[in-house]
């Protein structure tokens, strides 16, 4: 293997800042209508009583568990030794990072009192899977800016191993954090379940990846750097594995649940519903998140080939977003039980599925989420030395100096 | 001649001091005034204990088919308003009609948070905001819920809203806010002041019974162990501080 | 060298541009902005405690009421926010309280001043309810023989 030069992007182009300037309106966007929905109230979003967390959840949660997921191929490089990998983990630290950026964002600003940061910074209920995430998602910033420096001051590159474990855990830690937040609801007949937390670990493995493949192909695309097709179908295989586990996880939910009566209500709601949730299910989740990508990344004709890779993540996400939305809002809108065997009506929309119809404002905070992420990649990759000049299959494959 | 027999209870508590007062004024003074004396009231300095648990036992064979007196008592209250749109208006308590699939048989029940002893609502909430009262009263304080909506997520009973609007008009004992959760009180401003909370004031079949469910001697204790009562969801083993009875 | 010592020259003209406009700003302000006309309290001639250690510590004594009385139903009035506002009230022409929402409610003349926002009446009533002002009994009361 030849030694790999890292530099910062020229960002000079008229793409570049065009770019930019597109992202950048997305996340003023955003933070207009967080503004607008603090300022009136939340009645002017589509979330209510019933359906208390909407799109931008959808997005948030995406974004979290997307950031540590992104991670991934640096824990490769640094934690499994994977040396085709080693040149990828900055950028990998970094999308970690961005993406997380923007999750929170989105969280926060969507708070009902988000001026309060410094209460959910100083009263901690230990009890509560949400302060040990806010505890998680801090320390990811820390662990994953200290990993990452470890990465870009050659002095200290003798660390990073240690950093990248320390990161690895910590990421593991965060998304089963995050699975938990639904996992641990008793109330929720479409959440309680403790299969949540891997489910979600295994789903960040993807989504991540997606991230990842996206910002990495973009970028030598339109920069014009030489990124060859061994380093594009390892990843494109690791992406079709993740895919595959998902769909594994996803399996074991719907058997666990179809094989109880009591839960049979809320998985035909899921599954063969007439509404937006199977739809998404099956559309969303399972045809074009799951079969589209699986078929890209393991059919032989598509192998190593850049376009079909950046396609098939750019399904993984959307199959992504569609699978959190049906987790997310589809649990909520599927009635609670109180009453078993009882029809039950009331005031309170007792009994009906709930009805969320998302509004503009929250789609756009939602997109400024992930809009402040590629910003923030984008700047950075520019300012530090992130990429490397060529990612060309002479530089990565360490198979490869034995044929010269 | 309630504002006297409340006045002797606090004399009796005063004297009696600790968990034996309440029981022993309800002993003294007979059961004419264990109306009031299941609602004593406690020095203002007095900070409240565990040694009193504050429920309801909702006998729904009284709840009459065209009532809201309950609801209507709350909203009043608490000036709990609406702005005419249902989903995003706030109810802390709502009468609820059940109808068996099987026979048809239908019952009527008001339906207010739950006070559990184990509250989901307080366990998953990230600043401590949702916390209960020694005295089994399950509140949100509202200085520090930053608005996250997850207590609503964990509830099992729906007991909670979400201020989507800008609020005006408070009743000072009550205050409310945009961006904060609330849910029934228990009326904790009455509790703390001698009386019952209002919805259990207005029902004109008395079919919402108030009382402290630690005083085997207060009415609301005795019923039970009379009559059969029921928690709404009980397998969840949440040890509620509201009982049904004929559900 | 030469693109350093622009920038150094940038740096104190910027430096000594902010210096100027804050200076002028709070000549400005000072000259300009009224000083708060404090009204004075319904009941009595002294505060709950003294008058100097009331302008500095009022918050804390609110805060420490606040969890009192929200976590341990401890309901004194001494240091309650009820308690500020119902002897601090402030009428208008038609003896009606005026609420926060008037800057010349009692709070705001101090806090438009110092120009630190109130988060209390957020959620709080800013005005004593009649039964405090001595207006007899609310209308609609629910406290029945009470």
């Amino acid at each position: 293997m030849k030694p790999i030069t890292f530099r910062e992007i020229s960002g000079n182009s008229k793409g570049y800042y065009g770019l930019l300037a597109v992202l950048g309106l997305m996340v003023a966007a955003g933070l207009g209508s967080a503004f607008y929905m603090e300022h009136n109230g939340h009645w002017v979003t589509g979330m209510n009583n019933q359906i208390v967390w909407g799109i931008p959840h959808v997005f948030a949660v995406f974004l979290i568990i997307a950031a540590s997921g992104a991670l991934n191929v640096a824990s490769i490089a640094s934690v499994f030794g994977k040396t085709a990998y080693k040149p990828l983990a900055p950028l990998s630290a970094l999308m970690a990072l961005a993406l997380l950026t923007g999750g929170l964002m989105v969280l926060v600003l969507d708070l009902g009192r988000p001026d309060r940061m410094i209460v959910a910074m100083t009263y901690y209920n230990f009890k509560s899977i949400f302060a040990w995430n806010m505890i998680l998602y801090n320390g990811f910033f820390a662990i994953v800016g200290v990993y990452l420096l470890t990465m870009l001051n050659r002095k200290l590159n003798k660390y990073s191993h240690t950093a990248g474990f320390f990161a690895f855990i910590w990421r593991l830690a965060l998304t089963m954090g995050t699975g938990s937040i639904f996992g641990f609801i008793v109330a929720r007949e479409y959440y309680d379940a403790a299969i949540m937390a891997p489910m979600f670990i295994v789903m960040s493995f993807s989504f991540g990846l997606a991230f990842f493949l996206i910002a990495l192909l973009a970028t030598y695309k339109w920069t014009g750097r030489e990124i060859g097709s061994y380093i594009v179908a390892r990843l494109q295989r690791l992406q079709g594995l993740f895919v595959a586990s998902v769909l594994l996880f996803v399996i074991i939910f719907h058997m666990a649940n179809l094989y109880a009566t009591q839960h049979h209500g809320v998985e035909s709601f899921i599954l063969e519903g007439n509404n937006v949730y199977s739809g998404l299910f099956w559309i969303g989740y399972m045809l074009l998140g799951t079969l589209f990508p699986l078929a890209i990344c393991y059919a032989p004709a598509f192998r190593g080939s850049i376009g079909w890779t950046a396609a098939a993540a750019v399904m993984v996400i959307a199959g992504g977003l569609s699978q959190m939305y049906m987790i997310i809002i589809g649990g909520q809108a599927f009635p609670m039980e109180m009453f078993p065997g009882k029809e039950v009506s009331s005031s309170f929309y007792d009994g009906v599925v709930a009805t969320y119809t998302p509004s503009a404002p929250e789609i756009s905070l939602g997109l400024g989420g992930v809009a402040i992420a590629f910003v923030t990649l984008m700047i950075a990759i520019k300012i530090l030395r992130f990429l490397p000049l060529s990612l060309a299959n002479e530089k990565t494959n360490p198979h490869h100096a034995s044929q010269d | 001649m309630i504002q006297e027999n409340k006045n002797q209870i606090d004399t009796y508590r005063r004297k009696l001091l600790g968990g034996g007062a309440a029981l022993a004024a309800a002993v003294t003074l007979g059961p004419g005034v264990l109306f009031t004396s299941v609602a004593r009231a406690k020095a203002d300095d007095e900070a409240v204990t565990s040694e009193v648990r504050w429920g309801f036992l909702i006998d729904t064979n009284k709840c009459a088919d065209n009532c809201d007196k309950c609801v209507t008592a709350c909203n009043d209250e608490h000036n709990l308003t609406g702005f005419g749109r249902p989903e995003t208006d706030a109810q802390w308590i709502r009468t609820v009609t059940l109808r068996d699939k099987k026979s048809g048989h239908t019952t009527k029940l008001p339906m207010m948070c739950q006070h559990c002893a184990n509250p989901p609502c307080v366990d998953v909430c990230p600043t401590g905001a949702s916390f209960k009262r020694p005295d089994g009263i399950v509140l949100v304080d509202k200085h520090i819920c930053i608005g996250c909506r997850y207590c609503m997520m964990a509830c099992p009973y729906k007991a909670r809203s979400f201020v989507h609007e800008t609020i005006t008009n408070q009743k000072e004992y009550s205050p409310r806010g945009k961006g904060t959760v609330e849910s029934c009180t228990l009326c904790v401003h009455r509790i703390d002041n001698g009386e019952i909370p209002a919805c259990a004031e207005a029902c004109p079949e008395k079919a919402i019974l108030f009382g402290n469910l630690n005083d085997a001697n207060s009415d609301i204790a005795k019923r039970m162990t009379a009559e059969a009562s029921t928690e709404i969801r009980g397998d969840l083993r949440l040890d509620l501080g509201v009982r049904y009875q004929g559900i | 060298m030469k693109g350093k010592s622009n920038k150094q020259q940038r740096l104190w003209l910027a430096a000594v541009a902010c210096v100027l406009f804050s200076t002028l700003f709070s000549i400005v302000a000072t000259a300009g902005a009224p000083r708060p006309d404090i009204p004075d309290a319904i009941k009595g001639e002294q505060c709950v405690e003294d008058t100097d250690f009331m302008r500095r510590n009022h918050m804390d004594l609110l805060l420490h009421q606040r969890d009192e009385t929200v976590h341990k139903g401890i309901r004194t009035k001494k240091h309650s926010l009820k308690e500020c506002f119902t002897c601090h009230v402030v009428k208008d022409k038609d003896n009606k309280p005026l609420t926060v929402s008037s800057p010349k409610h009692f709070c705001r003349e101090c806090h438009d001043y110092a120009a630190v926002s109130i988060d209390c009446f957020q959620c709080h009533t800013s005005i004593p309810s009649n039964k405090e002002m001595g207006g007899g009994k609310t209308k609609g009361s629910m406290r029945g023989g009470l």
